[in-house]
């Protein structure tokens, strides 16, 4: 009878546990999926789901717990125990070899990298059709779109047999459009019999595409739910653990008057590609200009060139009256500009990971006091006047940044920006793997700057958050300005026509 | 019974998992633990060529401290040592990887002894200001080469640090064969013998160059914990784009710490030379910018742990000199000594943050 139930299961998981150090990570956590469903995996950032799906795909092993694929207990050891098992991983992070065309990336590292091209052509096609993937098998990677990519790496496990699919937010670099494509795949994945993990914190797309939901919180599975019968206020609640409201205010500042504008601003890459080009565009005091389109479509360059990090090809950046093109960057701090660019790494710049608060504080400030040497006790105060006021959470001000949880990091730096009282402040996916309570956090403080009159400019991944803070829209693709519209008439379906290039609208 | 068979096949009998931060104490006490480690592996080394481990190991450490003499001359090894590590820590807290202090510190003696060969009749005072800024400039410019080429096309601090010391060796090669062949000696060709004007003066019986080492500690402590150059390197090592991002001038911060990184080990370059040697040989270095490296890194770069790792490794290198003497040993013995000592100390450091996991029966399961 036992036996019968874990037939069911394409994967079951039985009280997984998993410790890193000091911190556990997962905690006795079961998970159980059936052949033919989409299963939602629901958590707030560091609530484990990446860890549990790490050790599906065997690049951890497990401290605690057990494994069944397909109702037999297993012991998943390396990434190819996986395949073999038809575990199939897509991560958040494509690993394509560039310089190659789909057809090899599709094969490479499998026994028939051998066989004549013609063969493997039509084997791809067949799994094309058979999911209705749209693939050009020639195709070199680096010519692809970030949606075309996802659609190979999808190929590549499908090719190997995977009947299980985990996606690690895989719609994160998507435009709305692209997102309903990849849902179809996935539906016709799922008629075929394929179970589908899908890891995600946006919850409108947890509704839209899964048959049930497990949440995470804290390293623990908190509750599997049916989708049906479900709506966004509830998973909320199951994820936070207790309900909030996910309004975010959009406060009127009445007087705006324009402070930075950027004409006909060219800027390419170190690499020497094109970053941005020719975008006119102005930001007045009191307003959040929000900064819309697919990763890596100029936003970080467009930031670092009003920093003065890049220098412009050609174009001004006019602020109060004068061109800041070919200051510094340190004269442009002085100047009361402020950037806070927040990588994917979420440390990589700002601030420095091994260094305690204090010293964080002193990055854009050290050079104020005279002499050679440092003066720390104003960055001390400075430090505990903001884990005061911002509620950060850290054993001392002393204690390194990296052991700091994201959020608590991303407050260490949104509040130092502010504290440097700047009259633009320019900041780049400041909630980036923020949970929810941190993020309403982060959109209070940027809200409360704006009524001060300092003129904000915030580029974001999520959509509805954009249409919620942001006064104005502007939209960038490939590194040109399709959009700048009005916040509050535009809807995401046109952002997301405009992150594709595909119509264009000045407001 | 199949499954478990399966099971057992597949499991890896040992895995690693990162630790828990270790506290302090722990982590001292798993070090000295190791130490301990080391004596034995060594004992048993020696006990297999047949001597007495302990009469050995006494002998090494008397051998370091039994008389005045035998300090004078630990001292003497520890004093290079020292401010070569202290040299290249600030190159290292930048993450520049910087393996040319043997260069640097030949070509600080170099640039020191032009001046003890050609300018002696300069008041002593004087002289040895003078050797000790040409040994200064001397390292430095061999650091600043290097960073120069780094920051302006990007190349391979590593290999290019490392070439350079072939080059510094070569140059003193040449000078001794031709230019600065000392005409008085007519069998082997050498470098003359510095003057007594030129030497360093000794103080408690030791040249002075132990005074410079002091001063040179205190400086670096100073100059990387208090100062806001101190500051700006550990910001450019951590990110750079970070340091970019806070406007500071990397370039500038790298070639400037690149200088000093060299100039100190150029002046470890000009005591060996002006204190010990007395007249500039192809072994002024003998290999204390490559020991430097590991001491810097086993003190955690910070001085001083630095301080502390160099004394023991000149303990260590005094003691089995004396050690090969004693006991007819061959210096290659003394050598694997000292290997033995050192692979169980760095072994030491991944215990710190991993621990080993053998695989479990797990016979009951949920």
């Amino acid at each position: 009878m036992a036996d019968n139930r874990k037939e069911d299961f394409a994967i079951e998981c039985v009280g997984i546990t998993k410790r890193f150090g000091s911190v556990l990570a997962n905690d006795h956590i079961n998970l159980q999926v059936r052949k033919g469903e989409v299963l939602a995996l629901l958590g707030e950032n560091g609530s484990g789901k990446t860890t549990l799906m790490n050790m599906l795909s065997g690049i951890y092993h497990p401290d605690e717990g057990s494994i069944f694929v397909k109702g037999e207990e297993v012991i998943i050891k390396s990434p190819t125990d996986a395949a073999e098992l038809g575990i199939g991983m897509i991560h958040q992070h494509f690993k394509l070899v560039d310089v190659f065309t789909a057809m090899d990336n599709i094969v490479l590292g499998t026994e028939e990298g051998y066989e004549k091209p013609k063969v493997l052509k039509e084997k791809i096609q067949r799994i094309c059709e058979k999911f209705g993937l749209d693939v050009d098998a020639e195709k070199k990677v680096y010519n692809m779109s970030v949606s075309e990519k996802q659609t190979v790496e999808i190929l590549k496990v499908l090719y190997r047999g995977a009947d299980v699919l985990i996606l690690d937010e895989p719609t994160a670099v998507l435009t709305p459009q692209e997102t309903e494509k990849l849902f179809q795949i996935l539906r016709n994945m799922k008629e075929q019999g394929n179970a589908i993990i899908i890891i995600t914190h946006k919850l409108n797309e947890v509704l839209e595409i899964s048959d049930r939901v497990t949440i995470l919180r804290k390293g623990q599975s908190i509750d599997t739910v049916m989708t049906k019968g479900c709506d966004a206020g509830k998973l909320t609640e199951l994820m936070v653990g207790r309900p909030i409201s996910l309004e975010i205010e959009r406060p009127e500042v009445e007087c705006r008057n324009p402070i930075l504008s950027c004409k006909n601003l060219t800027i390419r890459k170190p690499d020497g590609t094109i970053g941005v080009n020719g975008l006119d565009f102005e930001i007045k005091t009191g307003e959040i200009l929000g900064i819309a389109g697919v990763a890596g479509s100029g936003q970080k360059e467009l930031c670092e060139g009003i920093a003065g990090l890049l220098k412009p090809e050609c174009g001004e950046i006019i602020y109060e009256g004068g061109n800041i093109v070919g200051k510094t960057p340190e004269e442009i701090i002085n100047m009361g500009i402020s950037m806070s660019f927040v990588p994917e790494d979420r440390l990589g710049m700002g601030l420095v990971a091994s260094m305690g608060m204090v010293e964080n504080m002193l990055l854009k400030s050290y050079k104020k006091g005279k002499g050679p040497f440092l003066t720390r006790k104003p960055a001390r105060s400075l430090a505990e006047r903001l884990v005061e006021k911002l509620g950060i959470v850290t054993p001392s001000v002393d204690t390194p940044v990296r052991l700091m949880s994201g959020g608590n990091v991303q407050k260490v730096l949104l509040g130092r920006e502010i504290e440097s009282e700047p009259k633009v402040l320019i900041t780049a996916y400041p909630v980036r793997g923020l949970d929810i309570n941190s993020s309403y956090v982060i959109y209070d403080l940027l809200n409360e700057q704006k009524k001060k009159g300092v003129a904000v400019i915030y580029a974001g991944e999520d959509l509805d958050v954009l249409l919620e803070l942001s006064d104005r829209i502007l939209v960038l693709c490939h590194g040109e300005i399709t959009g700048i519209v009005d916040a509050k008439e535009t809807t995401k379906e046109e952002i997301g026509l405009m992150m594709t290039g595909e119509s264009k609208k000045e407001a | 019974m199949k499954e478990e068979m399966k099971r057992k096949k597949k499991e890896p009998l040992i895995r690693t998992v990162k630790r828990t931060e270790l506290s302090q104490g722990k982590a001292v006490v798993l070090r000295i633990a190791a130490l301990f480690a080391a004596l034995v592996a060594g004992g048993l080394f020696i006990l297999a060529i047949g001597y007495h481990p302990l009469h050995v190991y006494k002998t090494m450490v008397s051998g370091a401290f039994r008389s005045k003499l035998a300090f004078q001359g630990t001292i003497k090894v520890l004093i290079p040592l020292l401010i070569t590590s202290l040299g290249v820590t600030l190159a290292f807290k930048m993450k520049f990887w910087n393996i040319g202090a043997e260069g640097q510190l030949i070509m600080g003696a170099v640039f020191a002894s032009y001046f003890a060969l050609f300018q002696d009749t300069l008041p002593h005072w004087l002289l040895i200001l003078l050797m000790l800024l040409a040994g200064m400039i001397g390292g430095g410019l061999m650091g600043l080469l290097p960073a120069y080429f780094k920051s302006k096309y990007n190349t391979n601090e590593t290999l290019f640090t490392l070439m350079l010391n072939y080059i510094a060796f070569n140059v003193v090669v040449f000078l001794r064969e031709g230019p600065w062949r000392d005409p008085a000696s007519p069998g082997y060709a050498k470098i003359a013998r510095f003057s007594k004007n030129a030497q360093l003066d000794k103080v408690f019986g030791i040249h002075a160059g132990w005074i410079f080492a002091i001063i040179i500690l205190i400086f670096v402590a100073i100059y990387l914990y208090m100062t806001k150059r101190g500051y700006e390197i550990a910001v450019v090592g951590e990110s750079q784009a970070t340091a970019r991002y806070a406007g500071m001038n990397v370039k500038k911060i790298v070639l400037r710490t690149m200088f000093l990184s060299g100039g100190i080990c150029g002046i470890a370059g000009m005591i060996e030379a002006s204190g010990s040697a007395m007249t500039l040989t192809s072994g002024i270095a003998g290999g204390v910018g490559f020991t430097a490296i590991i001491v810097a890194w086993l003190g955690a770069l910070n001085p001083l742990s630095i301080f502390i790792v160099a004394s023991l490794f000149s303990i260590m290198e005094k003691g089995s000199s004396v050690v090969e003497s004693t006991y007819g040993l061959s210096g290659a013995c003394a050598d694997v000594l000292q290997g033995i000592i050192l692979f169980f100390v760095l072994g030491c450091e991944f215990f710190v943050r991993y621990r080993f996991v053998v695989r479990k029966e797990r016979g009951a399961r949920a």
